[in-house]
């Protein structure tokens, strides 16, 4: 019995780091493997029962291997404007948006967030990419710009339809935690610490991420799951629930072969630079938005219950049309899902279409995506 | 009188007919199971080489045959309920039932105590 190749398997030979929670995982059960550089964990109970256990009451993942990084210094709005397809001037004190950085053929070298701080814009980078992202932007931006690595901090993410109930009974700060809508961020007090915390996350759900001192990780991850809603979830669920929930992965879904257009990420290009342009990229990205791509980035309902998964072919009869970029079983809809790049004539909703699994077709029917619908807070 | 390979197979061999499955150990690593691929009634399969494929939420494993041998019979119950190698992996979810073409491979198989001073050292 040997496990498929998988991408983590080539890192087995890199030493790895210890994130802050390392024990703490280990002693709460956790099986560790290695991802990003790092052990972390992929499951604690079980993969389907944490993941029914995020979608029901609320899961904590912790996600350190994540890059905060603080960017500051003169005239940051537009050096970084210079870089990223964002608008920063929509962008105000106490609100987080989904950005891109991309390479100079319009390819995604990451997905990133990026939060207005007073003074300061912070990012939240892939774990996989952080180094080759602070070699990027360093370069990218003008030397007095200062890039800070947060790495004294841990990154905890609180996700599920009750999150906010858990978190609310530690969280203090000078307005409720509840004034929190999706996709803004305030200082808070956890335990007596200092903490950020932005409503957001990477399940569909409603739910916090929370940046806090790396040492105060194991106290507040424990204070967390002692409320009866929690319990830590891994990296399985994690990639279950983002995948129901139709969200890409770097690496996987997007990667320095994909443009964001084909992948439908055209929200992380704003709006003024759209027409402006002036960030890397910014000829393909525009060229594409008036002419369409070749490909398209769709959610795909495999027909039985054997999963397709990653690399799998798709076809339109006998013609070769797509590849499998992520796909797995469903816990939510007991059924495979998968998402993939396909030729823009099939993109459509409803297209039938079959994928390759071991010579084997399987029906798939091109499916609307999130698969499960998001819940996201947005003001009650 | 059942056997254990050191990639997590069980073989239990009644007269001439070996029934195949993977271990209580093989099921806790793979997690939840959600489809298994099983062989043809009446292929012939070489000993170490694939013979079914487990599929998890998490990933697709290979199972191989402990023996060289013809297929005779696939477990029916794992099409209707994959989750049987979990919760039964050692009883109700075998499977499939073989021919033994070498007695002399099963020499090269660990015994109960072989099997589980294996898993220990893991």
């Amino acid at each position: 019995m040997t496990d498929h190749d998988t991408a983590e398997e080539h890192l087995e030979d890199i030493p790895l780091d210890a994130l802050p929670l390392d024990s703490w995982h280990r002693a709460k059960g956790a099986r560790m493997v290695p991802f990003a550089g790092y052990e972390m964990p992929i499951q604690y109970e079980g993969i389907v029962a944490e993941h029914n256990w995020t979608r029901e009451s609320a899961g904590l993942f912790d996600v350190s291997h994540m890059g905060q990084l603080l960017l500051s210094g003169p005239g940051l709005d537009a050096a970084v404007e210079a870089v990223l397809p964002i608008d920063l001037s929509t962008l105000k004190l106490g609100q987080q948006r989904y950005s891109l950085l991309l390479d100079e053929d319009g390819g995604v070298l990451d997905d990133l967030m990026v939060s207005r701080w007073p003074d300061a814009l912070y990012l939240v980078v892939n774990g996989a990419t952080k180094w080759d992202d602070m070699g990027t932007l360093r370069e990218a931006l003008p030397d007095d710009i200062t890039l800070n690595y947060l790495d004294d901090r841990a990154l905890l993410a609180l996700q599920g339809p009750k999150a906010a109930d858990a978190l609310a009974r530690h969280a203090t700060g000078e307005y409720p935690l509840s004034a929190l809508t999706f996709m803004k961020f305030g200082q808070f007090k956890l335990a007596g610490h200092d903490v950020t915390i932005a409503r957001a996350g990477y399940t569909g759900e409603d739910g916090f991420e929370i940046s806090l001192p790396a040492d105060a990780a194991a106290e507040i991850a424990d204070l967390l799951c002692a409320e009866p809603e929690v319990k830590p979830i891994g990296l399985g669920a994690r990639d279950s629930l983002r995948l129901e929930a139709g969200l890409p992965l770097y690496g996987h879904d997007m990667s320095p072969e994909t443009s964001p257009i084909e992948a439908g990420l055209i929200f992380g290009i704003n709006k003024r630079r759209r027409t402006e342009g002036g960030f890397q990229g910014a000829d393909r990205i525009i060229r594409e938005i008036a002419e369409g791509t070749a490909r398209k980035w769709v959610g795909l309902n495999i027909a039985g219950r054997l999963p397709a998964r990653e690399g799998a072919e798709v076809f339109a009869g006998a013609d070769h049309i797509g590849t499998v970029t992520s796909g797995g079983f469903s816990p939510t809809l007991g059924a495979p899902i998968a998402m993939a790049y396909v030729a823009a004539q099939h993109a459509a909703i409803g297209t039938a279409l079959e994928v390759e699994v071991r010579g084997k077709r399987l029906a798939a029917t091109v499916a609307p995506t999130p698969f499960v619908p998001h819940r996201y807070f947005r003001g009650s | 009188m059942r056997y254990y390979t050191d990639e997590h197979e069980w073989i239990d061999v009644e007269g001439d007919i070996a029934t195949v499955g993977i271990t209580e150990y093989a099921q806790g690593q793979l997690g939840d199971i959600v489809f298994v691929e099983l062989p043809e009634v009446g292929a012939l399969i070489e000993q170490g080489k694939d013979a079914a494929v487990v599929e998890s939420v998490k990933a697709a494993s290979d199972v191989y045959a402990p023996i060289t041998g013809e297929i005779t019979e696939v477990n029916p119950a794992l099409e209707e309920d994959p989750a049987l190698v979990n919760t039964s992996p050692e009883d109700g979810g075998w499977f499939f039932k073989m021919t033994i073409a070498d007695e002399g491979e099963l020499d090269s198989l660990m015994d109960e105590d072989g099997y589980k001073a294996f898993v220990e050292g893991l």
